[in-house]
């Protein structure tokens, strides 16, 4: 008997997807220095919905790149060898800012691998970090710039995001005891 | 993700998932290569062996590069520099490299064996980097990196090894490899190099070279081996060239997008045309690349695994 919580569904991804979106934009005056760069798995999709949004907001294409920071964890001494995804950065960082997205902020390394990694790519003016679901527990001295929705966890529980993109049914985000 | 081996050895105790694994992880460090800081911090201050007693040139530089893009720290040794002419036992070098502290040992020797028996007496991840006529896993890893990313798929495919098959450790690993991923190949060269044995590794063997590449999707060509062999196995390179080599003739007999191979050195005029090896059919430049690549994402790989894997994936 597997303990499952529904903590958003489609429609209330969307709608914390569209607020997130309007929150860039208006904490980002110029809007052509806006680049977006998601996190796989699931930031990359993530990062891609906001482009789709904030296009729409600012009648301009929004640049969208995926960044993976496996190469870059500070925890790969003390487990198996993480999934290499994919890099693709399609513009240059430099001068831009670069909102990062990941679907969930927990211990904030992976952030701290992300931002190690675009260094790599060049300098970015701003750095700003947006995530669907902040649940808590940092590790690091990192915050979110826009959050979906706050959800306070235990350590032994597990938060999923599955999304239509990457071959579920339907969004959703659940919450699962280990 | 499915990679918790300590040590890479050989090609034949991998599964077929976890030679896709590799493939897999070298298409990120490939993209690393092409950037323009080419440098990533996984193995940041480990430190890397690499024990060639046995000379190499490609293979060397290649992990050297691998190891300095994943900022470790490497170390080259070599037979004619080292303590193995006032006669250390191949035991005694490796504990002491490893008593220096060295997290990875690379070997390349010409005993068949010699890195299986150096992960049964070291802590140190050890890579074979080619041991005698037995195994040279990098190899038969990028070669399956370079026809994936051209073909974009293995299972199915035509692949015909041509050359001295006996001696060629090169040609063992390339056919477990392929043959696991589903790949047909076929086997090609003179009886007294090609033995019919190696029907028993699951693939084809001809002695007729029109027959074996006018059907195929690769022809991987190998080099003589000159060094190994104990004595003639053919009357003269002359006659091989004429027999067995690649030139425009026998070309022209193939499918048009069969890509041409070969782990190099090669030997121009021998076993391939100069024109061909410089031609757009040629990926021998690619196999060199990839191998970086490949190289790069086995000492990324063989790194992990000391501990199961913590589930908390967010």
């Amino acid at each position: 008997m597997s303990d499952t919580t529904v903590i958003l569904d489609a429609t209330a991804i969307q709608r914390a997807l569209t607020r997130i979106a309007h929150e860039i934009a208006e904490r980002n005056e110029h809007s052509t220095e806006v680049a977006l760069v998601g996190i796989p798995v699931g930031g990359d999709h993530l990062a891609a919905r906001l482009a789709k949004i904030l296009t729409s907001i600012w009648n301009h294409a929004v640049p969208v790149g995926i960044l993976d920071t496996a190469m870059h964890r500070d925890d790969l001494d003390h487990r198996v060898a993480p999934t290499v995804h994919p890099t693709d950065i399609p513009f240059d960082v430099t001068g831009k800012t670069i909102v990062l997205v990941d679907d969930v902020l927990f211990s904030g390394r992976t952030t701290r691998a992300a931002m190690d990694a675009l260094n790599d790519f060049g300098r970015p003016k701003k750095i700003q970090l947006a995530v669907l679901i902040d649940r808590g527990h940092r590790e690091l001295p990192i915050k979110a710039d826009f959050i979906g929705k706050n959800v306070p966890t235990s350590l032994d529980e597990k938060i999923s995001l599955l999304l239509t993109e990457a071959g579920a049914a339907h969004d959703e985000v659940i919450l699962k005891k280990k | 993700m499915s990679w918790t081996k300590k040590h890479l050895l050989d090609i034949e105790s991998l599964t077929a998932e976890e030679i896709t694994t590799v493939l897999d992880t070298a298409r990120g460090f490939k993209a690393v290569g092409e950037r323009a800081i080419k440098k990533v911090p996984a193995l940041r201050g480990k430190t890397v062996v690499n024990l060639f007693v046995e000379p190499s040139t490609r293979t060397r530089i290649s992990f050297e590069l691998a190891a300095q893009r994943l900022s470790a720290d490497i170390v080259n040794f070599s037979a004619e520099a080292s303590s193995f002419k006032k006669g250390e036992t191949l035991k005694d070098t490796a504990l002491n490299l490893q008593a220096l502290n060295a997290d990875f040992i690379i070997i390349r020797h010409s005993a068949s064996g010699a890195p299986h028996f150096l992960s049964r007496v070291l802590d140190a991840h050890v890579i074979n980097a080619g041991d005698g006529a037995h195994a040279h896993p990098t190899q038969a890893l990028l070669d399956c990196f370079t026809i994936r990313e051209r073909k974009g798929k293995i299972a199915g495919l035509n692949v015909t090894i041509l050359g001295d098959i006996l001696y060629s450790r090169v040609a063992r690993s390339d056919i477990w490899a392929l043959t696991k991923l589903g790949a047909k190949v076929t086997l090609c060269g003179p009886s007294t190099l090609v033995p019919k044995t190696f029907e028993r590794m699951g693939c084809r063997v001809t002695h007729d070279v029109d027959e074996a590449i006018r059907d195929a999707d690769i022809i991987n060509l190998l080099r003589i081996q000159h060094e190994r062999q104990r004595k003639t196995m053919f009357p003269s390179i002359g006659e091989y060239t004429q027999l067995f080599g690649l030139n425009k003739a026998r070309l022209a007999k193939t499918r048009p997008d069969a890509l041409i191979m070969h782990p190099g050195p090669i030997n121009r005029g021998v076993e391939i045309d100069s024109e061909i090896a410089d031609s757009g059919r040629s990926v021998i430049l690619e196999q060199v690349t990839n191998g970086l690549a490949v190289r790069m994402a086995v000492l990324f790989l063989v790194n992990g695994g000391k501990v199961p894997m913590d589930a908390a994936g967010n």
